[in-house]
């Protein structure tokens, strides 16, 4: 990778290490507890922000570059690498929001999963990114699996919308509305807002760096793949006719006598 | 597009008339299926009679998976998927003919799942039109996602266990939205109108149809 | 070739590498054929034929080198081509619960031919009566064989892509698809044919292409290939060789004529 690339890898890497100490410092120490959560309000700012990252960033990204991809115009592997990383990272994200809105709620509606429109909209979600992440699993050339991974992205991005109107209709239409609908929000006011923010910021760039970062690592992987298709060529060279580098058509209507040598000696040696 | 689509759907409406896999496969599946839930809930009928708009979707959902399942199947048989794509058939209408012919196949289903749920757990139907109107759209959704993830996981080896898991998250709201009207529809809901879901379906029917029919050309060349 | 040499080849490939998952079956193939040519591919098995064929069919992707087919770049156009096109690879790609009239009205359909000649080819394969109406599944072999060659006649496409074609057929049904070939070329098809037996598609063809490794390594005319069709003078060629050395022998060889192509004989 380029030297400007990596250093600005380094750069948003030491920027999102102190964003979060920042937000840990401001969140944990000097901002005030909530009237009625106390301390457990403190995981506003974290899960908010990852929820965020997950869904509008990541998976955003993600299907983005899918369709690019998809479009013959703009086909290019970056736009696979790119929707790949962005998913893999968006996925853990996406885990990170169900783990900490499940934290968040425990205490507040004393079970460790409620049927919360926007938790189940999420756990949704994340079904539809480890299918995604299985399909690219699978072993195939390049071009079927970038392929296969696009669409599936594109029917997952087509469907999210869809899934948080039904379950928020779901939650919301049903009458009766019992006390797990008690509002995970709190009134943010002063120096919370502040910590809000920095919040969302450490983890934005936490997630552009792990998404760098594992870009590189898709680059590299497909540059040995690439590496291993020329010994593959190679090899397969060798096994047609013996010469270690490729020959150049030879004139048609070659002797009878080398092209008899060919075919049985080709015979042969494939024995 | 439309000639295509035509002939797709002939063919393969053809194929089950011969074969029967449905008829002989399939409905009683989807029947045993109805007979589980009622051993699980119970011998009583209160319970059963309030989750049968649930019941009944979750049993059509597991029988559209097996729906999808040999519909794709019939385009993976040696050489046929390659066939398909060297017909010079328009893709758009092999998605169409595709999903027209699974849909046929799962509305008649369905009537005779409403048959079973009306039947055996003692459900009443209140009003039809929620009732059809919701399976129509439903299942013009249903067979769409399933068409497009059956040709996207044919010919893959790990198959069988991978069309369920990467389909049934994406049609959640059918069961979802299915419910809700159904529930409508046999009088045992919590109030509120069927109208919404019934708009949520065939939005969802019309994204997923619109999304197949740009996207099968592409998925078709997937090999 | 009786006709006038039109714009176009039928097909012309250069440096084709193409890969089925991470094996490259094509290494860096060209060759071109004419059209109205009838051209054999010939080789060893895993020398890449079959992958030829795909690649012309737009059933393999590039991933290195040019493609086109009739006049057409395959990566951009294949789904236009494909009415033009028609192949038939190792397995019958029919559905097996249809009859072998619905099979033949289907395919010919789709590639928005002309339902006309569907009698006519299978009456000529000898597909009538209660053969027409039974379902292809219940079929053997062979049979299903002349049913796909059948409805490949009956769509007329412009190039013919066959592999293996002779496999499983009788010597009736040999000489009806090389009466079926002829006929084609006549009309200004161009045929390209994978085979092992020499013997029946030699005569066939106007250029033979000897595959090995993935790449066309020659191309002679018929009548040069004609002591390749006779298993015995290969042979005989081939006894004056000590065989645990035919390797190194043939790297010297081959690597001395690559030079000058006329010299060297083993013999």
């Amino acid at each position: 990778m380029s030297h400007r690339t990596t250093l600005a890898v380094r750069v948003i890497g030491v920027g999102a290490v102190v964003c979060l100490v920042a937000t840990v410092w401001l969140g944990l120490w000097v901002t005030p507890p909530d009237q009625v959560q106390r301390n457990l309000v403190r995981l506003v700012y974290v899960h908010p922000p990852v929820a965020w990252v997950a869904l509008y960033l990541a998976f955003g990204i993600a299907c983005v570059s899918s369709v690019l991809w998809l479009w013959r115009r703009t086909r290019s592997a970056f736009f696979d690498r790119l929707a790949a990383s962005s998913m893999e990272v968006g996925t853990v994200f996406t885990a990170l929001t169900l783990v900490t809105g499940s934290i968040w709620g425990r205490p507040t509606w004393g079970v460790w999963w409620a049927w919360d429109a926007r938790l189940t909209s999420t756990a949704l979600l994340l079904v539809l990114q480890l299918g995604y992440l299985t399909l690219r699993r699978i072993p195939g050339d390049f071009d079927s699996r970038a392929r296969r991974s696009s669409i599936a992205a594109l029917v997952a991005a087509v469907d999210v919308p869809i899934v948080h109107f039904s379950v928020q209709w779901w939650r919301t239409l049903h009458q009766g509305a019992t006390v797990l609908n008690a509002n995970l929000s709190p009134t943010i006011h002063g120096s919370m807002a502040w910590t809000l923010l920095l919040g969302f910021v450490a983890f934005t760039l936490v997630f552009f760096w792990m998404l760098l970062v594992r870009y590189r690592v898709q680059v590299l992987s497909d540059a040995l793949e690439g590496t291993e298709l020329q010994g593959a060529l190679e090899e397969r060279w060798v096994e047609g006719d013996g010469l270690p580098a490729p020959g150049r058509l030879p004139d048609e209507g070659g002797t009878a006598g080398g092209a008899l040598v060919g075919v049985s000696l080709s015979e042969k040696v494939q024995r | 597009m439309w000639r295509d689509t035509l002939a797709v759907a002939g063919k393969d409406l053809r194929i089950e008339m011969r074969s029967r896999v449905l008829l002989n496969q399939v409905v009683p599946f989807a029947l045993l299926v109805l007979v589980l839930f009622a051993f699980a809930l119970g011998p009583r009928s209160g319970p059963m009679v309030q989750a049968s708009a649930g019941l009944f979707w979750v049993t059509l959902l597991f029988a559209a998976v097996l729906g999808v399942q040999r519909s794709s199947a019939l385009e993976t048989g040696e050489g046929t998927r390659d066939g398909l794509r060297m017909s010079g058939l328009d893709p758009a209408g092999v998605f169409l003919g595709k999903t027209a012919a699974l849909c046929v196949q799962l509305v008649f289903l369905e009537v005779l799942l409403t048959a079973g749920v009306v039947l055996l757990y003692g459900a009443h139907i209140r009003s039809i039109g929620p009732l059809v109107v919701a399976c129509l759209a439903g299942t013009a959704g249903l067979a769409a996602v399933g068409t497009i993830y059956g040709m996207l996981s044919s010919g893959l080896r790990v198959r069988e266990t991978l069309l369920p898991f990467l389909l049934l998250p994406v049609v959640a709201p059918v069961v979802l939205a299915g419910t809700r009207a159904w529930q409508v529809a046999l009088g045992t809901g919590v109030g509120g109108g069927a109208v919404p879901y019934l708009e949520l379906l065939a939005i969802f029917a019309a994204v997923y149809l619109a999304l197949g029919v740009v996207i099968y050309g592409p998925l078709l060349e997937a090999s | 070739m009786t006709y006038a040499v039109p714009m176009d080849r039928a097909v012309l490939l250069r440096d084709a590498v193409a890969l089925a998952g991470r094996f490259p079956a094509l290494a860096g193939a060209d060759l071109t054929v004419e059209r109205g040519e009838v051209v054999v591919l010939a080789g060893p098995n895993g020398a890449g034929k079959t992958s030829l064929l795909r690649v012309c069919a737009g059933l393999l992707a590039l991933t290195r080198g040019e493609a086109v087919v009739l006049g057409r770049d395959v990566r951009a156009a294949a789904s236009s081509l494909r009415k033009q096109v028609g192949m038939l690879g190792h397995a019958a790609a029919l559905y097996d619960d249809l009859t072998v009239s619905e099979n033949a009205r289907f395919f010919v359909r789709a590639a928005g031919a002309s339902e006309d000649w569907v009698g006519r080819e299978l009456e000529r394969f000898g597909l009538v009566g209660r053969l027409a109406r039974t379902p292809v599944g219940r079929l053997s072999e062979g049979q299903r064989r002349r049913v796909a060659i059948a409805v490949l006649a009956a769509r007329r496409p412009a190039l013919w892509l066959l592999d293996e074609p002779h496999a499983g057929l009788d010597a009736d049904a040999r000489s009806l698809l090389a009466e079926t070939v002829r006929e084609a070329v006549a009309g200004g098809a161009s045929v390209l044919l994978a085979s092992h037996e020499l013997g029946v598609s030699v005569p066939l063809a106007d250029r033979v292409a000897q595959m090995a490794g993935g790449r066309v390594l020659d191309v002679l005319p018929a009548s040069r290939a004609a002591t390749l069709t006779d298993p015995a003078a290969v042979d005989r060629q081939g006894s004056q060789i000590d065989r645990e050395k035919v390797p190194e022998v043939a790297l010297e060889v081959l690597s001395s004529s690559a030079a000058e192509r006329g010299g060297a004989h083993v013999a």
